[in-house]
C-alpha cells in the first residue's frame, strides 16, 4: 500500500525536475542492463521533443538489438531489412523533403550487411541523418564478429581473437564516410557517462538542425558497449571499452560544416 | 480516345507511371530494360508532375527504396530484368509481410544466373509461387502487347494499393523492346499530400498528436502473432483469388483443341491457331492476364470442353503446373517450350500440337 502512496505524494508539477521524455514509449526496454542503446534513445527521442517535429520525424529501424526500436520510440516508424535503412531513408526523404528522417544502425547492420546502401546514399549527399551504434560485435545474434570488432577481441566467431591476417582488419567506416563529399558532419561520440551522453545529445541536435538546410548526411558514431557479448559487467565493459576502443575509434568530430577537422584521425 | 502513340513496351511502362501519377521510380539499369529509367530521365517527370525518379546503386537499394516509400504512402515502382529481380526477392517478401502497395516490373530475360539479355518466361515460378522467403504471394500480370505494358502500370497500382501488396508485371525482352502502337491514357494527378493521409491511415506519415504511432514492419517475434499475420495475408489472397482474375480466351467456342499461353507466347499462338485451323485443326487460346490470381475455375471449366491442351511456355514448363491444377488429369494436358531466349516459331507450335497432342 505504501508505493502508490509514495509516488502520488512525490510526483506532483512543482516537485518535477527531470521526467522521461513523452517521445519514449512507457514500456520496458528489450536491451540488456549496462547497454548504451536506451540511452541514445533517450536522446534522440528528447531531441525531437525539444524541436517539437514529433509530427514531421519519420525513423528507419535496423536489424540487430535495436530491431525494436519502433516499439520504444513514439513516433511513426519502418522497420527495414538488414543494412537497408539508408535506402528506405534516401527514398523517404526525397518523397518528403519537409519530413525529418533519420535511421538507427549498428555495426553489423552499418558497416558490413549494409555496406554499399551506407556508403552510397551518403555519397549522393541524402539529406537525413544517421545514427550508428559501434560495440564491435552482433549482440542480437549472440556475441558473433563484427566489422568493427576489435584485433584480438574475442568473439563467438573469433573464439581465439580476431586473427586479422584470416578474418580481415576492423572497419573504419566513419572515417571512410567523412571522406565523402556528400557528407557534411561526422562525429563519433560516447554515452557511458553523463559528459558524454550530453555531447551526444547536443551531436543529435545539430544533425536534425542540419536537415532544415539540406545539407547532406549527418552522421553519429556511437560508440558503445555490449556487457552481454563482451562477456563482462557494465562496469568492466565501460572500462574496457575507454582502454580498447577508444584508442581504435578516437571520440570527437571529424567533419564538420562540410570539412575535415584538423585534428582528427582522418586528417593526421 | 488518349493519346495515341508508336513506343517501345518499356517506354509505354514509363509513360504509363507518369501519368498514373507515381510519386517515385527507383531502378538499376539492366538490359532488356533499361529503357525504363532512360526514359523517365528524359521526360523529367518532375518538372511534369512532381514524380521523383533516382538511378540507386543497386537492385537491393531499389527494392528497399521502394520499401521505404511505399511505408509512407507514397505510389511507387521499380523495373528491372530477371537477375536483378533475383536480387530484390528479400524486399519484396518484405514488402508483402508489411503489407505494402508498390509496381515491380520484371522484363524477364532467359536464365538461370547470368543467363541471356533475350526474352524469356522462365521467372514464373518466381513471380507466382513467391519468389522470396515466406508464404507470400503476389499479384502478376502477364501484358502481351506494348498497349497492356501501358495498361497493366495503372491496373497494378490500383490493385497494389486495393490489397496493400506488391504488383508485379510479368513482361519479357521482347514485348520491352519491340514497338507498337499504344493509347495512353489520360494522366491522373499525383496524390496531394492530405490525399495521401486521408486514402492511407495506416502509412507513417509523422504522427500527430491526434492518433499512435504508426510502425510498419513485417517482424513478430511471438509465434502465436506471427501466424495471425499469415493468417491475415491468405485471407487477402483467397480474396484476390476470387475478385481479380482476368483472362482473354479467342476461337473458344468450336475448339477440340487449346493452346493456353500467357505473354508473348500468347500472340505467337495467335499465329498458331490461324495456320493450324488453316489444316483443319480446331484450335482455341486461353490466355491467362492475372497470373496470380491464376483463372482456376475458368480452365477447370474449359478443361471439360476440349480434348487436349499445349501449354506453349518460352521456359521448361512452368505454368503447365497451374494448368494441371486447374484442369486435373480427365484430358491430355502437354507442355511445349524453347528456352535461354530463344521464341517458338508458330510452325513448330503447331506441329507441337499435331504430334504431342492430336497424334501422341
Amino acid at each position: 500500500m505504501e508505493e502508490p502512496f509514495v509516488k502520488t505524494q512525490i510526483r506532483k508539477d512543482e516537485n518535477i525536475v527531470y521526467k522521461r521524455t513523452s517521445l519514449l514509449v512507457d514500456r520496458p526496454l528489450s536491451y540488456c542492463p549496462g547497454c548504451g542503446h536506451g540511452v541514445v534513445h533517450r536522446m534522440l527521442m528528447e531531441t525531437l521533443e525539444e524541436m517539437g517535429i514529433q509530427d514531421k520525424t519519420i525513423g528507419v529501424s535496423p536489424v540487430g538489438c535495436s530491431v525494436l526500436a519502433y516499439d520504444f520510440m513514439n513516433i511513426d516508424m519502418i522497420g527495414a531489412a538488414h543494412g537497408r535503412a539508408p535506402a528506405l531513408a534516401t527514398a523517404i526523404k526525397r518523397l518528403w523533403p519537409d519530413k525529418f528522417v533519420f535511421t538507427y544502425q549498428g555495426d553489423g547492420d552499418l558497416a558490413a550487411i549494409g555496406t554499399a546502401e551506407t556508403i552510397h546514399a551518403c555519397n549522393r549527399g541524402e539529406n537525413f541523418t544517421i545514427i550508428f551504434i559501434n560495440n564491435g560485435i552482433y549482440g542480437m545474434t549472440g556475441g558473433q564478429m563484427a566489422p568493427t570488432t576489435l584485433p584480438g577481441m574475442r568473439s563467438s566467431t573469433s573464439p581465439y581473437g580476431r586473427n586479422v591476417l584470416t578474418m580481415g582488419h576492423p572497419l573504419k567506416i566513419t572515417e571512410l564516410i567523412a571522406n565523402l563529399p556528400g557528407v557534411n558532419y561526422v562525429t563519433r561520440q560516447a554515452v557511458h557517462t553523463p559528459n558524454h551522453v550530453r555531447k551526444t545529445k547536443k551531436a543529435i541536435r545539430k544533425a536534425l538542425e542540419q536537415q532544415k538546410e539540406n545539407k547532406g548526411i549527418a552522421f553519429i558514431e556511437v560508440v558503445s558497449n555490449c556487457n552481454s557479448g563482451w562477456k563482462m559487467t557494465p562496469v568492466q565493459s565501460n572500462k574496457w571499452m575507454e582502454e580498447n576502443m577508444f584508442p581504435f575509434y578516437p571520440l570527437g568530430d571529424i567533419k564538420v560544416d562540410g570539412k575535415l577537422v584538423q585534428s582528427s584521425e582522418v586528417a593526421k | 480516345m488518349g493519346e495515341l502513340r508508336l513506343m517501345k513496351g518499356n517506354e509505354a511502362v514509363a509513360e504509363a507511371a507518369i501519368r498514373a501519377g507515381c510519386d517515385g521510380y527507383f531502378g538499376y539499369p539492366i538490359t532488356p530494360q533499361s529503357e525504363v529509367m532512360e526514359y523517365l530521365m528524359a521526360e523529367k517527370p518532375h518538372e511534369r508532375t512532381g514524380m521523383v525518379v533516382l538511378q540507386a546503386e543497386s537492385e537491393t537499394a531499389s527494392i528497399n527504396m521502394l520499401y521505404g516509400a511505399a511505408g509512407t504512402g507514397k505510389m511507387v515502382m521499380t523495373s528491372s530484368s530477371s537477375p536483378g529481380i533475383s536480387l530484390m526477392q528479400e524486399g519484396i517478401s518484405y514488402m508483402a509481410g508489411a503489407e505494402l502497395p508498390a509496381v515491380i516490373v520484371n522484363v524477364v530475360r532467359g536464365g538461370p544466373g547470368l543467363g541471356t539479355i533475350q526474352p524469356s518466361q522462365a521467372d514464373y515460378f518466381q513471380a507466382v509461387k513467391g519468389g522470396g522467403h515466406g508464404d507470400y504471394k503476389m499479384i502478376v500480370l502477364a501484358p502481351a502487347s506494348v498497349q497492356e505494358m501501358c495498361d497493366h502500370v495503372k491496373l497494378a497500382f490500383e490493385l497494389a494499393f486495393k490489397y496493400r501488396t506488391p504488383a508485379m508485371i510479368l513482361s519479357d525482352g521482347a514485348i520491352g523492346q519491340m514497338m507498337e502502337k499504344v493509347v495512353l491514357f489520360d494522366p491522373i494527378p499525383r496524390r496531394t499530400e492530405a490525399e495521401l493521409i486521408s486514402q492511407n491511415p495506416w502509412a507513417a506519415t509523422g504522427k500527430p498528436k491526434t492518433r499512435e504511432h504508426i510502425i510498419i514492419t513485417s517482424l513478430d517475434l511471438d509465434p502465436a502473432g506471427q501466424e495471425r499475420v499469415n493468417l491475415k495475408l491468405q485471407a487477402k489472397y483467397r480474396k484476390i483469388q476470387e475478385n481479380e482474375v482476368l483472362y482473354e480466351t479467342l476461337g473458344v467456342d468450336d475448339a477440340e483443341y487449346l493452346f493456353v499461353a500467357f505473354g508473348l507466347s500468347a500472340r505467337i499462338c495467335q499465329k498458331s491457331m490461324d495456320l493450324a485451323r488453316a489444316k483443319g485443326i480446331k484450335v482455341g487460346l486461353f490466355r491467362p492476364i492475372t497470373l496470380f490470381p491464376f483463372p482456376e475455375k475458368q480452365m477447370n471449366a474449359i478443361g471439360k470442353k476440349v480434348k487436349g491442351m499445349l501449354v506453349v511456355e518460352m521456359n521448361a514448363g512452368q505454368m503447365i503446373e497451374d494448368v494441371k491444377l486447374s484442369v486435373g488429369c480427365s484430358i491430355k494436358i502437354e507442355h511445349f517450350g524453347r528456352f535461354g531466349g530463344i521464341i517458338p516459331t508458330p510452325d513448330e507450335v503447331v506441329k507441337a500440337l499435331e504430334t504431342q497432342i492430336i497424334g501422341g
